[in-house]
């Protein structure tokens, strides 16, 4: 059955883009790169139950690592990976501080959030032409607006720029590939032990497993997927701006979470593309007060599914499937 | 295996809250291999004294060795690390996971990867869990949930068990059995034992120390202690005149 699933998946991600116009499969890729993102705070809310409020920053962060190393290089593969480890440098001085100062998990979502709006602040003061970095110009509040797109670079041959629909391809092949790995490692002992943190992390320590070290090399993982999310979004639409650091984007991620359902990690995935098509549709429908009309719409999932949207439906149909089958003829 | 060999050793014991010495100047002495029960009225400075051994807190002045480490500057990971198992007075289970995956965790620890999963076997069959290995924790007896627990501490090998009240919320009968366990868990280990149920600790067969009023009152076997006139007049002889 999960093989069955998994195939289908692939398969439906595969047959997508020849159903879709070409502007649905460019909307598509971007909500996929949100998913990532989305699966970045499930790994360390849903599983390491810390909630950040930071996924938005390592997400920028990675936006502009990207737009720095592709600018200044010209090599959009070299820049993902900048992407992915400018981020989790980040991750792993906010882990380290936070994790072995002892903060406590409330101060810790404060912590991050504020990070994430000092981020936006001091982006947005970059207007100067003196703040670049090699040629790259941080660019204020308009951003850096002459980031590459993403490009196949094999040694020896000219650089292939991909054009929507092998884009597509490609960021549906990171999205599984990280939710393929994210799946083994809540599965590995090392989520198992995870877990127990998440349900008693003094009981744990008592156990002898080092609580901070753990805590810290998930939230440097997650960085590192958001990281990686912020490089693939600043390729897919050549620019990258401080407006990725603002509230309502870091309170979104949180958004994904809760309405796909935490902790399972395909529902973040749904969730996020969810919350996205609901915003994307509300805003083409033209219906007037676009926010208020989602605000609505989000409340009242929060409030009719708990857990979120994947496990109530989940748990549904496995009712439905599970209902004993009515009794064929009972003996008089 | 007893040996005169000092496994666990403190100096001078103090802790203080506030105005209140609640552990006031203890030497212990607890040899390798020894089953040592440590009784004493309520508000004698148990539990703290308890807690000073098992790192959960820093004493005021003086020191807890273990072996040849001073354990009052070791982390709470690393006081299992280094071969102590606690189990604290109320069960501190996983409710979310099951039984196996309780003991697992422990196991994992102090051997890994595939030797874990035998030990998670034999543990649970030393404590009468096979039959509820897949049963969630939240859905035992209390009874059986300090087992789980004691399992958990098994897991891990530890040279040192300190066991706050183990019998505590437990049956006669399952207080029989826990003393059974105790007795054949001390054929490898060293233990500390405080316990406020005199007949178990008679159970035991052990060497008790009194504490009172923050200090050692008297050390010796269960009939000396019974015959100590001071004693008797702070725990035992109250007890006495009710009955």
């Amino acid at each position: 059955m999960p093989y069955l699933s998994r195939a289908g998946v692939v398969l439906t991600l595969a047959a997508l883009p020849f159903v879709l116009s070409l502007f649905q499969v460019v909307q598509l890729t971007v909500f996929m790169i949100f998913s990532l993102l989305a699966l970045s705070l499930d790994l360390i809310w849903g599983f390491g139950g810390i909630l950040s409020f930071g996924q938005a920053a390592f997400f920028g962060v990675g936006g502009y690592a990207y737009g720095v190393v592709g600018i200044n290089t010209g090599l959009s593969m070299l820049a993902l990976a900048g992407a992915a480890i400018a981020a989790a440098v980040l991750a792993a001085l906010l882990g380290y501080f936070t994790f072995y100062g002892r903060v406590s998990d409330m101060y810790f979502a404060v912590i991050t959030l504020t990070v994430t709006l000092i981020l936006h602040q001091v982006m947005g003061t970059t207007a100067d032409p003196r703040y670049a970095i090699g040629a790259a110009r941080l660019g204020g509040y308009n951003g850096m607006t002459n980031v590459p797109s993403l490009a196949l670079e094999l040694p020896g041959r000219p650089a292939l720029v991909l054009e929507p629909v092998p884009l597509f391809y490609v960021v549906a092949a990171f999205l599984l590939c990280i939710l393929a790995l994210c799946h083994g490692l809540v599965r590995s002992p090392f989520g198992r032990v995870l877990a127990a943190i998440r349900e008693d992390e003094g009981r744990t320590e008592m156990l002898g497993y080092d609580v901070r070290w753990r805590k810290l090399v998930t939230f440097v993982l997650s960085g590192a997927i958001a990281g990686l999310a912020g490089g693939l979004f600043a390729g897919w639409g050549n620019f990258i701006n401080p407006q990725v650091f603002s509230l309502s984007q870091s309170a979104l991620v949180v958004i994904w979470v809760m309405v796909g359902g935490r902790g399972t990690l395909h529902g973040a995935i749904v969730g996020a593309l969810v919350v996205q098509h609901l915003t994307s549709y509300l805003g083409a429908a033209s219906v007037s007060y676009t926010s208020v009309a989602l605000g609505l719409i989000l409340v009242a999932i929060v409030l009719l599914f708990p857990r979120g949207l994947v496990p109530a439906v989940l748990g549904a149909l496995m009712r439905v499937l599970a209902r004993p089958r009515p009794a064929v003829s009972e003996s008089p | 295996m007893r040996s005169t060999e000092a496994i666990l050793q403190t100096r001078r014991l103090v802790k203080v809250f506030g105005g209140l010495r609640a552990v006031d100047g203890v030497d212990f002495t607890l040899r390798r291999g020894e089953l040592r029960c440590l009784i004493g009225p309520n508000g004698a400075g148990k539990s703290t004294f308890f807690r000073l051994l098992a790192g959960m807190l820093r004493p005021t002045s003086g020191s807890v060795r273990f072996k040849d480490m001073d354990l009052t500057r070791l982390h709470p990971h690393q006081i299992a690390k280094v071969g102590i198992g606690i189990k604290s007075q109320l069960p501190r289970v996983y409710d979310q996971m099951t039984v196996a995956e309780n003991v697992w965790l422990s196991a994992n620890f102090r051997h890994g990867g595939e030797a874990a999963s035998a030990v998670v076997d034999r543990v649970l069959q030393e404590t009468r869990l096979s039959d509820r290995r897949d049963t969630r924790a939240a859905h035992l007896a209390h009874g059986d949930r300090q087992w789980v627990e004691i399992g958990m501490v098994l897991a891990a090998d530890p040279e040192l068990i300190l066991l706050d009240e183990p019998t505590a919320g437990m049956t006669r009968a399952e207080a029989r059995r826990t003393a059974d366990l105790v007795r054949e868990i001390n054929r490898r280990a060293s233990l500390i034992v405080v316990e406020h149920d005199m007949d178990f600790v008679r159970e035991l067969g052990a060497a008790v120390t009194v504490l009172h009023r923050g200090a050692v009152l008297a050390e010796g076997s269960i009939d000396e202690i019974r015959g100590n006139e001071a004693v008797r007049d702070v725990y035992l002889g109250k007890r006495h005149a009710r009955r």
